[in-house]
């Protein structure tokens, strides 16, 4: 059984982070479905939030330990058994006829967090952000008018954990924790 | 506190100073050259010149490992840097502690495609621990002090520092060496285990009616030799090494099995397959021991101690895992496993034991290259240091050399570099210089490495090569043999008359045709005052038995049908 895994991990902002991280990913095997990098609250920190797809059960413990080797990583965390939110934006570039235009604009009110964001005469760009299946749904009522561009920011997440870390402190992945079955 | 001006690669010498370096291997070149200018005025670290990268990084790394210390190798840009790769690969496999030092181009240069640039940091992510790329000579003490920490920390490997040409001539003011390694936020190894995963595995082993220990490398790093054999008497578990934690345990104790895996014993591979719990303590389940994963050891629960946390569920599934280094984990263990007699495994065990014997066998007139180990072991009382290259003579090596001094067994395991035995004898030579250290290569890869003979000969290190020369990839060859019909495609190897290349390197050459002048040779290259090169004409048609084909189980090993024609009892382990 395989499944999607979403990873939090807290990284130095220095050149040629995101490549360490990146260049474990592929000769480690695991198939990267979106990341995103940012800065963090503190500024000597960015935070990744990455997106795993097709992670072997018994591969689990395995992407957070070798993410957790990576020497400019300080925090890693498997947080999709966790509480948390997590978003996307995405921005859709869409035929619009002037027929078409307000039945497209009809959809886009079903959706929160939905808006037009630039009208041509043949075209026009939406922006949604919301949780991934949010973004799929309207995508796909997007799909008879014809998507002529699409950009996605891959998801953002964070963990409602109320503890709040001291000044210095970082968070370890669990030790005994995602226990796959015998490979 | 205010201090000297000095150039950027004075700082690096000064920090090796402070490490306590005393011997570095490298090559110079241009963009390293101004390191080279100011090493000349530190007389305390004693630079070898190494005549290839590769061998400066094997050197390093022998040292390394016959030492325990930290192992330093230097080159330059660009192709220096990149020649240092597969030995930089060797070490991060078998966790051997290395900081290597590499030239870059120029800040403005970089980037620019300019001569002898490679993006060195980008090239040695996957064979290192970590690296840096350092843009300004004020950082160099803090980054060499990171350096050998996260290098012989926890689970050690390489670091390499890549030092671009202006940043070793900036001057800038030095402060000192650091003493401590400040913010590293990245790199906390786990060296306690945690008590609940300790009472887990406790439990497990008491409960165990026939357990197993597998000893890895992680007990020898961790000095843990002692606490393993405290384990193994007071429970009364059989100990087999890993090809690279030979030495950690006595190989003359009677809990003492032997080698496991796709080469291993019969004996030890069966001892496995009917084990109700195998404790693995510091290795990493490569797959050449575990073979099938679903037969491995398929009636036993697993206890795995490991400092490196991705070992863990890596190839095997761990019912007790334990993080944590190895004599931590084991002085917790202790107090809470029971002493017990487990008579009925143990004479179990010594059944299995004569049942499968490893055995010589030998060829009429040519040595066996089993036999000229099985030689080399006996006349040097088990005591020298064996460095080894890869293939059927590692096994047999492996299998035969057995010890109870640590450090003293060292292989390129995990990657199987084939040349490393020529410059990883010097370097374990060097560090060892009141040892005995034989190079047990193979023909084929010592010609890998073989211009590291002049350097050798410079720093007259009195290595003692013995060449099993069969004239051809051996391994390969029985790859082939067994698994390709007898197929034999490119594995001649004919190189030179190697008494004479002995001769052109100012060595003393010996050759060996005749199984009755084996022991006078040995002799003659242990009584001579220096470097030596035995050419051992050994026989082509021995394979190297038992042998459990690759993604096998111990279902399919095949034992050598010699021996198998032999009534029991008749050959000796």
């Amino acid at each position: 059984m395989t499944m999607r895994r979403v990873i939090s991990a807290l990284v130095h902002d220095r050149p040629g982070v995101l490549n360490r991280v990146a260049s474990m990913f592929r000769r480690r095997g695991f198939n990267i479905a979106s990341l995103a990098v940012g800065h963090s609250e503190r500024p000597e920190f960015s935070r990744m939030t990455i997106v795993v797809d097709n992670v072997p059960e018994s591969a689990l413990w395995q992407v957070t330990s070798q993410l957790w080797n990576v020497v400019d990583v300080v925090e890693v965390m498997d947080i999709t058994d966790e509480d948390y939110v997590a978003r996307e934006t995405a921005l859709i570039k869409v035929r619009a006829t002037q027929e078409s235009r307000g039945h497209i604009v009809e959809i886009l009110d079903l959706f929160r967090g939905a808006e037009v964001v630039s009208v041509s005469p043949s075209t026009v760009i939406l922006e949604i952000t919301g949780p991934t299946e949010q973004v799929e749904s309207l995508l796909a009522l997007l799909e008879p008018f014809g998507i002529i561009e699409l950009m996605r920011t891959g998801l953002v997440a964070l963990t409602k954990d109320e503890q709040v870390p001291q000044d210095g402190e970082f968070r370890a992945p669990a030790l005994v924790g995602a226990r796959p079955n015998r490979v | 506190m205010s201090g000297r001006m000095l150039a950027g690669g004075e700082f690096v010498c000064e920090s090796l100073q402070a490490e306590g370096v005393d011997l570095v291997f490298g090559v110079p070149g241009g963009a390293i050259l101004p390191l080279y200018d100011h090493i000349l005025k530190y007389p305390s670290i004693h630079h070898v010149l190494t005549r290839h990268e590769q061998g400066a990084a094997h050197a390093a790394d022998g040292y390394a490992r016959a030492t325990g210390k930290v192992g330093v190798c230097i080159a330059t840009s660009g192709p220096g840097a990149i020649n240092l790769a597969v030995g930089l690969g060797t070490s991060f496999m078998d966790s051997t502690p290395i900081v290597a030092i590499t030239g870059q181009v120029t800040r403005p240069a970089i980037g620019k495609d300019a001569f002898q640039e490679t993006d060195v940091t980008g090239v040695t992510i996957p064979v290192t621990k970590h690296n840096y790329l350092v843009l300004s000579a004020e950082d160099i003490p803090r980054v060499m002090k990171e350096a050998f920490h996260i290098a012989r920390s926890a689970r050690p490997g390489p670091v390499l520092v890549d030092l671009p040409r202006d940043v070793l001539q900036e001057i800038a003011e030095f402060t000192g060496y650091p003493e401590t390694v400040d913010d590293l936020p990245g790199f906390r190894p786990i060296t306690h285990p945690d008590p609940v995963q300790v009472e887990a595995a406790a439990e497990m082993i008491n409960a165990a009616k026939k357990p197993v220990i597998l000893a890895g490398r992680g007990v020898l790093v961790a000095q843990a030799e002692k606490e393993l054999q405290e384990l193994a008497e007071k429970a009364q578990i059989p100990v087999i090494p890993t090809l690279l934690g030979i030495g950690s345990f006595p190989g003359n104790h009677y809990l003492y099995v032997s080698l496991m895996g796709m080469h291993g014993s019969a004996f030890a591979n069966l001892v496995v397959d009917e084990c109700d719990l195998l404790v693995n303590v510091g290795s990493r389940f490569d797959d050449r021991i575990i073979g099938r994963v679903a037969d491995f050891a398929p009636n036993a629960k697993i206890v795995h101690l490991n400092i490196d946390r991705s070992a863990i569920h890596q190839n095997v599934f761990a019912d007790a895992p334990v993080i944590g280094d190895a004599k931590n984990s084991l002085n917790a263990l202790l107090p809470q496993v029971e002493k017990q007699a487990r008579t009925e495994w143990l004479s179990r065990v010594d059944d299995l034991r004569r049942e499968h014997p490893l055995v010589v066998r030998d060829f009429a007139g040519k040595p066996s290259t089993q036999y000229v180990i099985k030689r080399i072991h006996e006349l040097t009382n088990g005591q020298a240091f064996i460095v080894t290259g890869v293939g059927q003579h590692q096994m047999w090596a492996a299998q035969h050399y057995v010890t109870d001094r640590p450090n003293s067994f060292i292989t390129s395991g995990g990657l199987g570099t084939m040349g490393y035995e020529v410059p990883a004898a010097m370097g374990a030579q060097m560090g060892m210089p009141n040892e005995q250290v034989w190079s047990i290569c193979g023909d084929a890869g010592f010609q890998m490495t073989l211009q590291e003979l002049a350097t050798i000969r410079d720093e007259n290190a009195p290595v003692k090569f013995a060449i099993m020369n069969n004239f051809h990839h051996g391994m390969v060859r029985q790859w082939q043999t067994l698994f390709y019909d007898k197929r034999y495609s490119q594995i001649n190897t004919t190189g030179p008359d190697f008494v004479k290349l002995a001769e052109a390197y100012g060595m003393l050459g010996i050759r060996v045709e005749d199984i009755k002048d084996v022991d006078s040779a040995i002799k003659r290259a242990q009584d001579h005052n220096g470097p030596v090169i035995i050419d051992f004409l050994v026989e082509i048609d021995e394979l190297v038995y038992p042998m459990i084909p690759a993604g096998q189980s111990v279902n399919e090993m095949v034992e050598d049908p010699w021996t198998q024609q032999q009534p029991l009892g008749t050959v000796a382990r």
